[in-house]
């Protein structure tokens, strides 16, 4: 993991001193609640609906039992024992009182955490691949670039009063597992011809009420480039994305309007003459210097079959289950990565309790792991588990409710706080989920379903990324009540595409039964091993529709 | 309104003018529009010459009359607005301004350091803010981690010298 120096810990100790004064400065009445705004938001601090939110920034995703530790010591000593993980591997804390925050942050500070930029019209938190460093298929490491961007990104003076929020994210194998191209800007590390490594740059992804997939901006930017290649992307967006319409300010609204041809000109002009000046190479010696707090853990020689692993297979139901949704393939023989559901049956997605924030801590520590990742879909990763020890861990998981054996299926699903929450929100997000997933708790008929992602988001914002969602489902109000429109065909993954709309909207009372309907479509019509989203892309939205609308 | 330049307090010897008044005898800014409209009489006149642009206005379209001025006030219409920020660093950097570049309208003392690292020199602050506030702003944070128009040394380049 990445580890702070002296500079790194003295800068996170001056933004906390600093933020202190800002919040004097608002109890005060020196600062108007508008000019405060934006400072508290360049720290995470929203108002809700019912209190302040802090959204305390996990940089790509990554934690130590240290930091799980103080996160659970937050969420019992300033909100009601419990912090809820986000769509951008962040977590945030629902009932934080604004005195409180200067404290919140001092405590994070001790564990080499911060909210720096997990709000407002700046760079955003940036996110990764949460299989990085264990994926089979992995070219490099994200999160050396990942962190390379952070620190250049970090109260950066010339943008951090954008048009609006920008948010990077880096993958670093051939499946994205990051959404890559619905960020502002995505960057794939990628090979070219003479097997060198270097960048593609996407930008004008994004989701909310525009949705659009982004557009290569630069095929193969070499490594000591990126930087300057990622300055130039941004300055062309400060000095040209529009500030007269907030629905209209993202970057993916200027790179359709500009078109990428043109963008990708003002790209190389800016690209150009930051590049001559040189002050923003990447040297190759600093770029190993990241990388080496990213070096793999030192793997045992195992062999690839696990006696241990196979025998609890055959004795243990419970853990057969669990292996066949919730580990993935590890580059190293005897090796798993295992996803840790947050995503209990009928329970809120992303929630945590202290309990389970401080277990999953204790058991790290015992078995020797070192970090755990959030993902983008809202769970927890051990990236690196001996399968020899995976059937003792699963019980540990299991005595803390953590076991629940769904990732990837049905009831794994992505939602936003929606109305329970957020101010912004037209519909409830988190009992929509709940009840789908009490529809089809059934273990065996999740696998008779398959892949399948749901997600739903509260508003046209679209922070439960339902554009992206195999089924996606967006909560809207009509005169006061709340109705569910239903999205088919939505992809995340490197064959990103946005979902079609069904057609009108559903009550809340008919919403889940719909979202049964459609399911019962694609069982009947699949062929062979299709997944949900590849018979959708085959037979088309329409006999989807004609189910669902034929009462009406 | 008070001016400070260069760390301390400072006359303002600059005149704004409207673009239908009469031009005074001493250092006068002028908006873009009118430094286009009457380019050679202001340019011939032997009195400093500044320029405020608007937010939307980019320092380029200045050309290279740019060195002929002696001040560029940039003009935050609300702090929200940051393209001033990109607008100093490409007068510093880009086009190799080196007179005063002064930050004018509603912007907030925690833009002020921000401001410094892009290329202003020069603030209008509100009545009764103090010299105090001012160095105070500039030294809430003391390590930076990117290069921008103040050549202050990065963290990168303080963890190089070990």
């Amino acid at each position: 993991m990445y580890r702070y120096d002296e500079f790194d810990a003295a800068f996170v100790r001056e933004r906390v001193a600093q933020f202190r004064y800002q919040v004097e400065r608002r109890l005060s009445g020196e600062l108007t609640e508008d000019e405060f705004k934006p400072l508290r938001l360049m720290n995470g601090l929203y108002l809700q609906l019912h209190a302040y939110m802090l959204r305390i920034a996990v940089p790509y995703g990554t934690l130590s039992a240290r930091q799980l530790r103080m996160l659970a010591h937050i969420a019992r000593k300033y909100d009601k024992g419990y912090g809820h993980f986000t769509t951008r591997q962040n977590i945030q804390f629902n009932w934080i009182k604004l005195v409180d925050v200067p404290d919140v942050l001092s405590d994070l500070a001790d564990v080499e955490m911060h909210c720096l930029q997990t709000s407002g019209n700046c760079i955003r938190n940036v996110t990764a691949d949460h299989f990085a460093g264990a994926a089979a298929d992995e070219i490099e490491d994200p999160r050396t670039l990942a962190e390379i961007v952070r620190q250049w990104s970090t109260l950066h003076p010339e943008f951090t009063y954008l048009p609006r929020k920008f948010k990077i994210a880096v993958g670093g194998s051939v499946h994205d597992r990051t959404a890559l191209k619905f960020h502002d800007v995505g960057i794939e590390i990628v090979k070219n011809d003479t097997g060198e490594t270097g960048y593609r740059v996407l930008a004008g992804g994004g989701m909310g009420r525009t949705p659009y997939v982004g557009h290569v901006v630069g095929d193969f930017v070499a490594r000591e480039d990126i930087l300057a290649f990622l300055e130039a992307v941004m300055r062309v967006y400060n000095q040209s994305g529009r500030r007269d319409n907030i629905y209209k300010a993202r970057i993916k609204i200027l790179v359709n309007a500009l078109g990428p041809e043109e963008m990708r000109k003002q790209v190389m002009r800016e690209f150009e003459e930051i590049k001559r000046a040189g002050t923003l190479d990447l040297p190759e010696a600093e770029r190993k210097r990241i990388a080496a707090y990213f070096a793999p853990p030192d793997f045992e020689a195992l062999p690839v079959l696990c006696e241990e692993f196979e025998a609890a297979r055959l004795r243990d139901g419970a853990f057969r289950d669990w292996a066949r949704s919730n580990l993935a393939l590890h580059r190293q023989s005897g090796y798993a990565i295992a996803t840790i559901s947050l995503k209990p049956i009928g329970g809120v997605p992303g929630d945590a309790s202290d309990a389970q924030l401080d277990g999953l801590a204790d058991l790290m520590d015992e078995f020797g792991l070192t970090e755990v990742r959030v993902s983008h879909e809202q769970n927890l990763v051990l990236p690196h588990v001996r399968k020899k020890d995976l059937p003792a861990i699963f019980a540990r998981l299991a005595a803390l409710g953590l076991a629940t054996p769904n990732a990837g299926l049905v009831t794994d699903i992505i939602a936003c706080p929606g109305l329970d929450y957020c101010d912004l929100a037209n519909a409830r997000a988190i009992p929509i989920a709940q009840r789908i997933s009490e529809r089809f708790a059934d273990l065996d008929r999740q696998h008779e379903i398959g892949e399948l992602k749901i997600k739903i988001s509260g508003c046209i914002n679209a922070c439960g990324h339902h554009h992206a969602g195999h089924i996606g489902i967006l909560g809207v109000d009509k005169k006061g009540v709340e109705f569910y429109q239903l999205q088919l065909g939505g992809s995340g993954a490197e064959d990103a595409s946005i979902g079609d709309i069904l057609g009108p909207a559903f009550a809340v009372s008919e919403i889940v039964d719909k979202v049964e309907e459609v399911i019962g479509v694609y069982l009947e019509r699949r062929e062979g091993h299709e997944r949900f989203l590849d018979t959708v892309r085959r037979i088309g939205i329409a006999p989807f529709k004609e189910r669902v609308y034929a009462a009406h | 309104m008070p001016l400070i330049r260069n760390g301390a307090f400072a006359e303002d010897t600059y005149v704004t003018v409207a673009d239908d008044a009469a031009l005074p005898a001493n250092g006068t800014i002028v908006s873009l529009a009118r430094l286009k409209a009457e380019r050679e009489t202001l340019l011939a006149r032997n009195a400093a010459l500044g320029v405020r642009l608007k937010s939307a206005e980019s320092p380029e379209e200045l050309g290279d009359d740019v060195h002929r001025l002696s001040v560029i006030v940039l003009e935050f219409p609300v702090f929200r607005d940051g393209r001033a920020f990109s607008w100093a660093r490409m007068l510093r950097t880009r086009l190799g301004f080196t007179g005063e570049i002064r930050a004018a309208g509603h912007f907030l003392y925690d833009q002020i350091a921000f401001m410094a690292r892009t290329g202003f020199d020069a603030w209008e602050v509100p009545e009764g803010f103090t010299l105090e506030q001012f160095q105070r702003a500039l030294g809430e944070i003391s390590y930076i981690y990117q290069p921008s128009a103040d050549g202050r040394p990065t963290i990168r380049q303080l963890r190089a010298r070990g």
